[in-house]
């Protein structure tokens, strides 16, 4: 079962759910939490687990061979990223804005311009007991995020069944990167805090998750400041608010410590058990 | 005219509401320019009244005339995006998953496809509260992040700030380390990191500090909710000595930041306490550095 | 020598532009004709990725060899500068061209 847990507004919490509930669940379950907030991933920095497998990420950008080039610029012609640049008699590819569309290398009337892999990030695979983890991260200066999304979404189908419990720590935000993390979800979690700020990004996020056909819930985080603004929302628009995480600084000074919440808070454990619950019915319902 | 560009690499340390106060202690001086335009929230405390507003095109989206179409499936066969499903025999381009290549257009022997222009979004310009102009956008769902829309709000709020010669922009940063925050960080005078003591805090600094010094920008350091863990803190501090980033101030962990936020106000409008004073000296501090020759 | 500028205007009195990729003009002065030409950027500066090496390209057809701006282009950009031969000169991103010009000669950059 494919879990999304994603947010319209960066800071909510996003990633302390994700971790702590993966591990919450991975008492007695087998579970993979994946990281996909590729740009920024944070969740490892929470979990004590042993490596056990590490990748480079390639995508594919075309490689100028001089020898067979006529220099009748088509290349730089049908590149709609500008990654393909002629400059008088030398050709110049830029991977960091290359889409791998392979346009300039399939249209190419000599072969000049041969696809090859070049690493645009890694991939790493942890383990601790039932809890698997996996991130992917981004170079720097790697403009696309998405690609490498869709490779560690392969990834995890390859090496996991969807009988596990899988959780995907998704970016924030709404633009392509969110898509492409959340559009195999069987169920997406979005968790928001009760603010102006929070309501706002979280209307844009339900209307994304909307457009995409997906199941949606909510955990509103940080409860107790701000307002019941985004909560009366979430009853309008008949979107189960499954949790209510409280506005504790004992649970923000945990967190800046990079430790897991639910072993030391109790009420943080209770909302982790209705979390846990709803899950496990929701995929009971699933399968019926 | 200088530009201060303020950003944060996570999320959720408080960068909106601190660009939010400077913006309010710049009154009239400054042009605002809201560039985290993925999640845009300034507009929630500035009083915009979106006097200008129009549409923004990045990008293209292929789109198949059913009409001239043969049904030859080329266009299928060379997208490496899947985007070109079949449905009830129909070949229709997935707006989600095009990606604007062109490549599928190129190859159509009857020229059924054409490239249109993307719509991913708006920009606005607003007279604001502190008697000045914000311009802010909103990208569209789904939509491409790729920079252009947050040179669109700059430019046009370059614009504004020369004809009415502002001395300052301030700019909410977008999040991130990609294109967004690039195009927010070129033409800076100066970039303010907003950070919080934390690991994923100090993990997501230290990544978007290397795109600031890629950039050359001289840049300063304001560590918000510092007291949540003074051990975190000081491991930032030592981080920006040796970086030599100037470490403009340690806020306090404080409730007003959302209490504020939820009456539609800045912190500066909310109350005259010692954090309304530490933030009113960090911005003078700014002014300081940014007019030193 | 032939020295090209980032510019937001086609004169000598003209602000710098402190951008590359998204610059709105580039003006180049050919020291020994005297002669000063003029790019209009706009096209490129509106395309969404890759405006740094698409406007290095345009700057290569001119031929200068020193670019006098003002925060520097970004690393695809600079390649480009670095594979065709181009100095590049950093800091004169908020001053006159002629200010830059002057600032350049007197090695103040």
């Amino acid at each position: 079962m494919k879990i999304a847990i994603a947010s319209g507004k960066g800071g909510t919490g996003k990633t302390t759910i994700s971790v702590n509930l993966a591990s919450f669940l991975a008492e007695d379950k087998e579970v993979v939490l994946v990281d996909l907030d590729v740009e920024e991933p944070n969740s490892g920095l929470f979990l004590d687990a042993g490596l056990i497998h590490q990748e480079n990420k390639f995508k594919m950008i075309p490689k100028w061979h001089e020898d067979a080039c006529t220099l009748c610029g088509i290349c730089q012609e049908v590149c709609n990223s500008n990654a393909v640049i002629q400059l008088d008699t030398i050709i110049m590819v830029f991977p960091q804005l290359c889409n791998s569309c392979y346009a300039c290398s399939e249209l190419c009337p000599t072969g000049a311009l041969p696809m090859i892999p070049e690493k645009m990030g890694e991939l790493k695979h942890f383990k601790n007991e039932h809890l698997h983890f996996v991130e992917s991260r981004l170079e720097i200066g790697q403009e696309h995020a998405v690609p490498l999304i869709t490779q560690t979404h392969k990834y995890i189908d390859e090496h996991f069944t969807n009988d596990l419990i899988q959780i995907f720590d998704s970016p924030p935000g709404t633009s392509c990167p969110v898509i492409e993390a959340t559009k195999d979800a069987d169920l997406v979690i979005l968790v928001t805090e009760p603010t102006p700020f929070g309501l706002h990004d979280l209307k844009l996020a339900v209307e994304t998750m909307q457009q995409l056909n997906k199941k949606t819930i909510v955990i509103i985080n940080r409860h107790g400041i701000g307002n019941d603004e985004v909560f009366d929302y979430c009853q309008e628009e008949n979107i189960p608010v499954i949790a209510k995480i409280p506005n504790s600084r004992l649970i923000a000074e945990i967190y800046s410590k990079g430790e897991l919440i639910y072993p030391q808070v109790p009420e943080f454990r209770q909302e982790m058990e209705a979390i846990k619950t709803f899950i496990l019915n929701f995929r009971k319902e699933e399968v019926r | 005219m200088k530009e201060i560009v303020i950003i944060s690499g996570k999320g959720g340390t408080g960068k909106t509401s601190l660009t939010a106060a400077f913006a309010y202690l710049g009154g009239e001086e400054v042009v605002v320019a809201d560039c985290d335009v993925d999640a845009a929230d300034m507009h929630l405390l500035m009083q915009p009244d979106f006097f200008r507003s129009e549409d923004f095109y990045s990008g293209e989206l292929a789109w198949i005339n059913q009409d001239e179409c043969t049904q030859c499936g080329k266009c299928a066969e060379v997208c490496r995006f899947d985007a070109i499903p079949v449905i009830e025999g129909k070949y229709i381009v997935e707006p989600l998953s095009c990606e604007g290549c062109g490549y599928c257009a190129r190859v159509c022997p009857v020229d059924a496809i054409i490239n249109k222009p993307l719509n991913v979004g708006k920009w606005y310009a607003s007279n604001i509260k502190t008697g000045t102009t914000m311009v802010h956008a909103r990208l569209g769902i789904g939509a491409d992040n790729s920079g252009k829309l947050v040179t669109k709000v700059k430019n046009e709020a370059k614009i504004i700030a020369k004809k009415a010669n502002k001395d300052y922009i301030i700019v909410d940063g977008s999040p991130g380390i990609g294109c967004p925050v690039v195009s927010s960080l070129s033409g800076a005078a100066f970039v303010v990191l907003v950070t919080e003591p934390t690991v994923s805090g100090l993990h997501d600094l230290e990544r978007v500090y290397k795109l600031v010094k890629k950039f050359n920008i001289k840049a300063g350091c304001i560590i918000n909710k510092a007291d949540l863990n003074l051990s975190k803190t000081e491991e930032i501090k030592e981080f920006l000595k040796s970086k030599n980033i100037n470490h403009i101030a340690s806020l306090p962990y404080d409730e007003t930041f959302t209490k504020a936020m939820t009456h539609g106000q800045t912190i500066i409008e909310f109350g005259k306490g010692e954090l309304q004073s530490m933030i009113t000296d960090s911005w003078n501090k700014i002014k300081q550095i940014v007019n030193l020759k | 020598m032939k020295i090209a500028f980032t510019t937001k205007g086609t004169k000598w009195d003209s602000q710098m532009d402190p951008r590359f990729g998204r610059t709105e003009y580039i003006l180049v002065y050919d020291e020994e004709t005297d002669q000063l030409s003029s790019f209009d950027n706009s096209d490129i500066a509106n395309e969404a990725h890759g405006a740094g090496p698409k406007t290095a390209q345009k700057l290569f057809e001119f031929n200068p060899d020193i670019l006098i701006t003002g925060n520097g282009p970004g690393g695809n950009a600079a390649s480009i500068l670095e594979k065709t031969g181009v100095k590049i000169s950093l800091g004169a991103g908020e001053m006159t061209v002629k200010e830059a010009y002057t600032a350049f000669k007197a090695g103040k950059l």
